[in-house]
């Protein structure tokens, strides 16, 4: 009982919510870059929260159901066809065994999260079913999805038809504003380059990837080269020599030596990880109390929020 | 004595206990590591003890950093300053050569060495396990002989070669498996850092000591090395 990738598309992978408590073997997290659509996706299957799920990235994918069971597709904006037959996002939708499913590449956005009614049954590698390519450990074989892959799922025969209001869902749009909270390396970063970050717009460059989203815009100067190499928290923003921002995410290292002019809140780095070479970054300054507040509020803003149903 | 603690993200502390890399240091480090793990319990999600320093990765939904903050500057007074432990002695055979180092060449260069001089300068100390990160099994060694010590390049190279032996400042290591890396690579290791399956899954641990040996390219080849 599973999904065949048919397709894989460029760059699909399982995903639980990551890996934490391994970063003294040098583990990263992994786990969803868009933590925010991976969770309604399971909310709206009525999965536990953190159920696996597949990060699909630039879309382009294609599967098979070789068992019954409800499906949701949350995230970037992406054409889902079941059969042909065009299906809207941010929705539960049954599919029988043969359907098969099929995802346009990305209009807006640029990760989507399919999941599977009860999730994915991944055994798990040190706590979790992530996969980190770098690392090659998670998902299936510690890899990408590749065409024949066979995702084990449960047969479900019931569940309810939630869906997401298109009000209530997210917009990803080519400009994100990253909350910042200012680094503990401050001092390395005159005034004015503090300054000169907060004020430019940055262009997501090429090299993109799930370890940090690299920058292009006016070069940041630092006193130092580098530092004594040191834990690294997800978020954080390294300035290497050349000047160019580099905003690390999910599969980071745990540990590096370039100097860190502050941290993204995750929430907004939610938003920059949705983003595709050519978006824009502007970089605006947020306190830890006002980064605690933030959390908390989209926290209690999730829990208040009820998923209406569709009759099927 | 340095006790600098941070806020470093929405969900985490950075704590100083020094500014160089020595072994008295290392050992504060090791004995701050445990403290704050009982200090803190469940509300702690990860820690990352490093060189000199001790990246606190909390739960934001349950505790914050003012709670947070308190809770290790208590655990740190109670902290008496431990001798570091011997650990175990551990020797890594190296190929040494421009071929299996691409920087080998223009780190000499710079230094005003032959290739032969910062080969003998790399592999005569023992050196000290002081972290593990960056990479899963990523061993950060010290410390590099400073007449071989080069700054990381200025962009990072997309891929480093398994095996890789590199130096940035004063530190010293193997690559577990490929990667992005912005150190100088001078040769190349035929053991495996980092083997998942294996148990232990690294050959060291933090507070381990560790020698290098150079070996020919027919033994690095011997060994199981891989040039690719």
């Amino acid at each position: 009982m599973s999904l065949e990738v048919i397709q894989p598309g460029v760059l699909s992978l399982l995903q639980d919510s990551g890996r934490f408590g391994q970063h003294r073997i040098g583990l990263t997290n992994g786990g969803p870059l868009d933590p925010e659509a991976f969770n309604y996706c399971n909310r709206l299957l009525a999965n536990e929260a953190g159920s696996t799920a597949v990060e699909i990235s630039f879309g382009g994918s294609q599967f098979e159901a070789r068992v019954d069971t409800f499906i949701c597709v949350t995230g970037a904006q992406m054409q889902l066809r079941i059969n042909d037959k065009l299906k809207p996002l941010w929705a539960v939708h049954r599919l029988v065994a043969g359907d098969r499913i099929t995802l346009d590449f990305a209009e807006h956005g640029c990760r989507a999260y399919l999941g599977v009614a009860g999730g994915f049954s991944v055994e798990p590698s040190f706590g979790s079913t992530a996969t980190v390519v770098r690392e090659n450990i998670g998902g299936l074989n510690g890899n990408k999805l590749q065409a024949g892959d066979l995702l084990p799922c449960a047969r479900v025969t019931e569940r309810r038809y939630h869906y997401l209001p298109p009000a209530q869902q997210p917009r990803y749009h080519d400009r994100v504003t990253v909350r910042v909270i200012p680094g503990y390396q401050q001092a390395h970063f005159s005034r004015l380059q503090q300054r000169r970050f907060f004020s430019h717009a940055y262009t997501v460059s090429e090299r993109c990837d799930r370890m940090g989203y690299r920058l292009e815009g006016p070069a940041i100067s630092c006193d130092v080269d580098g530092i004594l190499s040191e834990g690294i928290c997800f978020g954080a923003i390294q300035i290497p020599a050349d000047g160019q921002p580099i905003v690390l995410l999910n599969d980071r290292q745990t540990i590096g030596g370039y100097p860190k002019i502050g941290s993204a809140l995750s929430l907004d780095a939610a938003r920059l990880a949705q983003l595709r070479p050519g978006g824009i970054v502007n970089f605006a300054p947020i306190s830890p109390h006002g980064a605690h507040n933030a959390l908390h509020l989209a926290d209690s803003l999730s829990r208040r929020q009820t998923l209406p149903e569709r009759q099927p | 004595l340095t006790v600098e603690l941070h806020s470093a993200g929405e969900n985490a502390m950075m704590l100083y206990l020094g500014q160089d890399a020595s072994p008295r240091v290392a050992a504060r480090v090791q004995a701050a590591a445990q403290a704050i793990e009982a200090a803190l319990g469940s509300d702690l999600v990860d820690l990352v003890p490093s060189y000199a320093s001790v990246l606190i990765l909390y739960d934001p939904m349950v505790t914050d950093h003012l709670s947070v903050g308190q809770r290790v500057h208590a655990a740190l007074a109670d902290l008496a300053s431990s001798p570091a432990t011997g650990g175990r002695s551990v020797t890594l055979p190296v190929y040494y050569a421009t071929e299996a180092g691409a920087d080998l060449a223009a780190l000499a260069e710079r230094a005003g060495l032959s290739i032969d001089e910062v080969i003998g300068l790399h592999s005569e100390p023992e050196y000290r396990v002081y972290a593990i990160g960056f990479a899963p099994g990523f061993a950060y060694l010290g410390q590099v002989d400073e007449r071989i010590a080069a700054p990381r390049l200025a962009t990072p190279r997309l891929r480093v070669p398994r095996g890789a032996v590199a130096i940035a400042d004063r530190q010293t290591a193997v690559y577990p498996a490929v990667s992005p890396g912005g150190w100088n690579l001078i040769g190349r290791c035929p053991v495996r850092m980092f083997d998942p399956v294996a148990t232990p899954c690294m050959p060291v641990a933090v507070g381990d000591r560790v020698r290098f040996e150079p070996v020919s390219r027919e033994r690095f080849l011997a060994l199981g090395g891989d040039l690719a």
